[in-house]
C-alpha cells in the first residue's frame, strides 16, 4: 500500500504580527512550520500503513510493501518540514522547488503536486489537511482529486482500510455525520480528529536527517509551462487590507469582588435594555 | 494567465443552493442576496442551480421570492446523498454548457468540496470564504474579499481572464432579501447522462446530529470559552450561562485544541461563522482569526481579565474580570430576574 501526503510548510500564525502601515505580514522573526492540519493528515495517513501492515500479518500474507510518502510545494527551506515527516514515521519524501513555481494560486499549486504524484506512479490514498493556516482555502485537496478524476472526500474525522482496496470514511458535515465507502484510489482531506499526531523520537529526528529528500522542479515534473506558478494561476491579488474591527465596549470593572455585582447587575441591565432575556 | 477564452460568451450571475432532506438550506437565499447585487450590476440574470432528488414547486418558488430570475434544476434519486463526483460532474456539465460569468456557493461542507473540483477541471478561477463581492465598475470583474494569514490581512482577488470567476462566501455574511411572493421566472429541468450518477463512493449511512443540541450556527444566543476559560471543568460555568438564557456553548480554536470542546462548536475562520442575536466571549482574547467569526453579531458581551483584549474592541458591553467568579453570579443573577418576569 502507498499513501502519499501533500503537506505545507507555513509561518506560524496564532501571534502574527502586522505593520500597521502597510498591512503586511512582519516575516521576520516568525517561525516555520508545519501546517497544523496537515501533522493530522500525516498521523491519519500513518495509522492507514500500520492497520495495513496489522492485517497483512494477521493473514500472513507476504509482506507487501507499504509506505507514507510526504510531498512539499516550497520554498527550498521547506525540506525541513519533510525532514519532520519522515521523522514521523514517512518513508519517503519529495520537495517541489523551484523558482518558476511561486506566486501560484490553488489551481497551479494542486497542479504542480499531481504532476509529481503521476511521477510518483500508483498509490491508494492521497491524504490531505483539510486546509493550511496561512491560505485557509481548503481548495488543493479537492483540486488534486479533481485532476486525477478521483472519488474524493472532505471534511475526514475518521478513515479505516475495511479491505485490501477499501477505505470507509465517516465524514463531518453540518448536520450530522456521513458513513461513505470507496475502492481506492481516492483523494481523502482530514480534520484534527482523523489522527492525534505523534511525536518523533530523538532518535527518529537524528535518522531523518540523514536520508535524503530529493527535489523536483518543472522539467523533472514534465510540467507544463503555461500551468505553473503566477503564469498558471487563474486568480490574481487585487489588494491587501487591515481588518476593520469597530464597536467600542463600555467597559465595566469586575475584578474585585464589591465590582462584580455591580458588573454583573450592569450586564443583566444592558441585556434587559436589548430585550435579550 | 495563458488561456485565451473569449469572456463574451460567459453571461450571468450562479448562485448553487443548497436542498438536502426535503429542506431548503437558509445559506441559498444569502447567495442570492450577494448575486442580486451582482446581477444588477453586470445587468444579466440571476440563476439558482439545485441539485437534488425531488423537490416541489413551492421550493422553488421560495428561490424565486429571494431573487432570483431564473432555476436550473437537475434532480435524480443518487442526488439524495452528495457524493462529490457525482455532484461535480452534474455541476461542470452546466456549466461548460451554459457558462455563467460569475458562480456562487456557500462556504460549507458542500461547496467547499465541489466548488474546488469543479473550478480545477473548468479552469477557473475560485476564491474560497468570501465575506465581500463587488463588480468592479471599471473592468466589470468580480472583485472577492476574504480573510487570509490567521484573518490576519483582507485580501481582494480577482480572476482577469479565467471564467467562470467563481467564489464561495461565508454563511451568515449577508441577510437574505425580504422574500417577495409576487416574483417568478423560468425553472428550466436539465436531464444529465445516466452514467454521471454511477459513483464509486457510496454512503453507506448518515447519522444526523442530535436535534436536542442547537448547532452553534443556529442558534441565537452563544456563551463562548476561550483559552481563558482554563479547563475542561469551567465549561460547565458557560453551560449553565447558556441553559438559563436558552442558548448553546461555542468556543474558540484553544479549546478544541485542548480537546475540551468538539470541532463543530468552534467559531472563527477554521469553524463556523455566526451571527446570533447575543454572543458571548468568555476567556476569549479576541484574535482576528475568532474575530471574523462572530463579529456580525448582534449583541456581543465579553469578559476577560486583560482589559487591553482585542475582544473589547468588537464587544458593546465589557467586562474586565475572572470568569469563574463572575459566570456563577451572573448565572444566578439572570435566574432570578427570569423567573421574576415569569411571575
Amino acid at each position: 500500500m502507498r499513501i502519499i501526503v501533500p503537506i505545507k510548510q507555513v509561518p506560524e500564525t496564532t501571534n502574527v504580527k502586522m505593520d500597521p502601515e502597510t498591512g503586511t505580514m512582519l516575516r521576520s522573526g516568525l517561525a516555520s512550520i508545519i501546517n497544523p492540519l496537515d501533522l493530522n493528515s500525516l498521523e491519519a495517513a500513518l495509522q492507514l500503513k500500520e492497520q495495513m501492515q496489522q492485517r497483512q500479518q494477521n493473514q500472513q500474507n507476504k509482506d507487501d510493501d507499504h509506505e507514507v510518502i510526504a510531498i512539499s510545494m516550497g520554498p527550498k527551506n521547506a525540506h525541513y518540514a519533510l525532514k519532520e515527516a519522515i521523522a514521523m514515521g514517512c518513508d519517503r519524501a519529495f520537495l517541489l522547488s523551484d523558482r518558476k513555481f511561486s506566486g501560484a494560486d490553488t489551481w497551479a499549486t494542486a497542479y504542480v503536486l499531481t504532476q509529481a504524484i503521476k511521477k510518483i506512479g500508483d498509490f491508494d490514498l492521497i491524504v490531505c489537511g483539510e486546509r493550511a493556516s496561512d491560505g485557509d482555502t481548503g481548495q488543493v485537496g479537492p483540486g488534486i482529486a479533481a485532476f486525477l478524476g478521483l472519488p474524493l472526500a472532505t471534511y475526514v474525522s475518521r478513515a479505516q482500510m475495511i479491505a485490501e482496496d477499501v477505505v470507509q470514511i465517516e465524514r463531518l458535515v453540518e448536520d450530522g455525520t456521513e458513513i461513505l465507502r470507496t475502492p481506492t484510489p481516492a483523494v481523502l482531506t482530514v480534520l484534527k480528529e482523523a489522527g492525534y499526531p505523534r511525536f518523533p523520537t530523538l532518535k527518529q529526528k537524528l535518522a531523518a536527517e540523514e536520508v535524503e529528500i530529493p527535489t523536483w522542479g518543472p522539467d523533472e515534473l514534465e510540467a507544463d509551462a503555461e500551468k505553473i506558478g503566477l503564469k498558471g494561476s487563474p486568480t490574481r491579488v487585487v489588494k491587501i487590507d487591515k481588518p476593520q474591527v469597530g464597536r467600542k465596549a463600555e467597559l465595566v470593572a469586575g475584578r474585585d469582588k464589591a465590582d462584580q455585582d455591580n458588573a454583573v447587575q450592569r450586564v443583566v441591565d444592558f441585556l434587559k435594555e436589548r430585550n435579550l432575556l | 494567465m495563458s488561456i485565451a477564452i473569449d469572456k463574451s460568451e460567459w453571461k450571468d450571475v450562479w448562485t448553487l443552493a443548497e436542498f438536502n432532506h426535503g429542506k431548503m438550506h437558509g445559506v441559498s437565499f444569502e447567495l442570492l442576496a450577494w448575486g442580486r447585487d451582482l446581477a444588477d450590476d453586470r445587468g444579466c440574470k440571476l440563476c439558482s442551480v439545485v441539485l437534488t432528488d425531488e423537490i416541489g414547486d413551492a421550493e422553488l418558488n421560495q428561490l424565486f421570492a429571494h431573487g432570483a430570475d431564473m432555476i436550473y434544476v437537475v434532480t435524480h434519486p443518487a442526488l439524495k446523498n452528495f457524493i462529490t463526483e457525482m455532484n461535480a460532474k452534474v455541476v461542470r456539465k452546466l456549466v461548460e454548457d451554459l457558462k455563467p460569468e460569475v458562480f456562487l456557493a456557500a462556504a460549507t461542507t458542500t461547496g467547499r468540496t465541489v466548488m474546488p473540483y469543479v473550478a480545477i477541471q473548468t479552469r477557473a478561477g475560485l476564491t474560497a470564504d468570501c465575506t465581500g463581492l463587488a463588480i468592479d465598475p471599471e473592468t466589470g470583474e468580480l472583485h472577492q474579499t476574504r480573510p487570509a494569514i490567521g484573518g490576519n490581512i483582507m485580501a481582494t482577488i480577482k480572476t482577469p481572464d479565467a471564467r467562470p470567476q467563481m467564489a464561495t462566501v461565508r454563511p451568515k455574511s449577508k441577510k437574505p432579501l425580504t422574500a417577495d411572493e409576487s416574483r417568478s421566472g423560468d425553472v428550466v429541468r436539465v436531464e444529465m447522462p445516466e452514467e454521471f450518477f454511477v459513483t464509486k463512493m457510496t454512503m453507506d449511512t448518515f447519522i444526523a446530529n442530535d436535534l436536542n443540541e442547537i448547532p452553534v450556527e443556529e442558534a441565537d444566543i452563544v456563551v463562548s470559552g476561550g483559552a481563558g476559560v482554563g479547563n475542561l471543568g469551567n465549561f460547565a460555568l458557560l453551560e449553565d450561562l447558556a441553559d438559563v438564557l436558552g442558548g448553546t456553548v461555542g468556543v474558540s480554536r484553544v479549546p478544541v485544541d485542548q480537546g475540551w470542546r468538539p470541532y463543530i462548536k468552534q467559531v472563527g475562520m477554521s469553524g463556523k461563522t455566526i451571527a446570533p442575536k447575543l454572543y458571548i466571549a468568555c476567556g476569549i482574547s479576541g484574535t482576528v482569526h475568532h474575530i471574523v467569526g462572530m463579529q456580525t453579531s448582534e449583541t456581543i458581551v465579553a469578559i476577560n481579565t486583560d482589559p487591553e483584549a482585542k475582544i473589547f474592541q468588537v464587544a458593546d458591553l465589557g467586562v474586565v474580570g475572572d470568569l469563574t467568579k463572575l459566570l456563577p453570579k451572573l448565572t444566578a443573577k439572570i435566574k432570578e430576574e427570569k423567573e421574576r418576569m415569569a411571575l
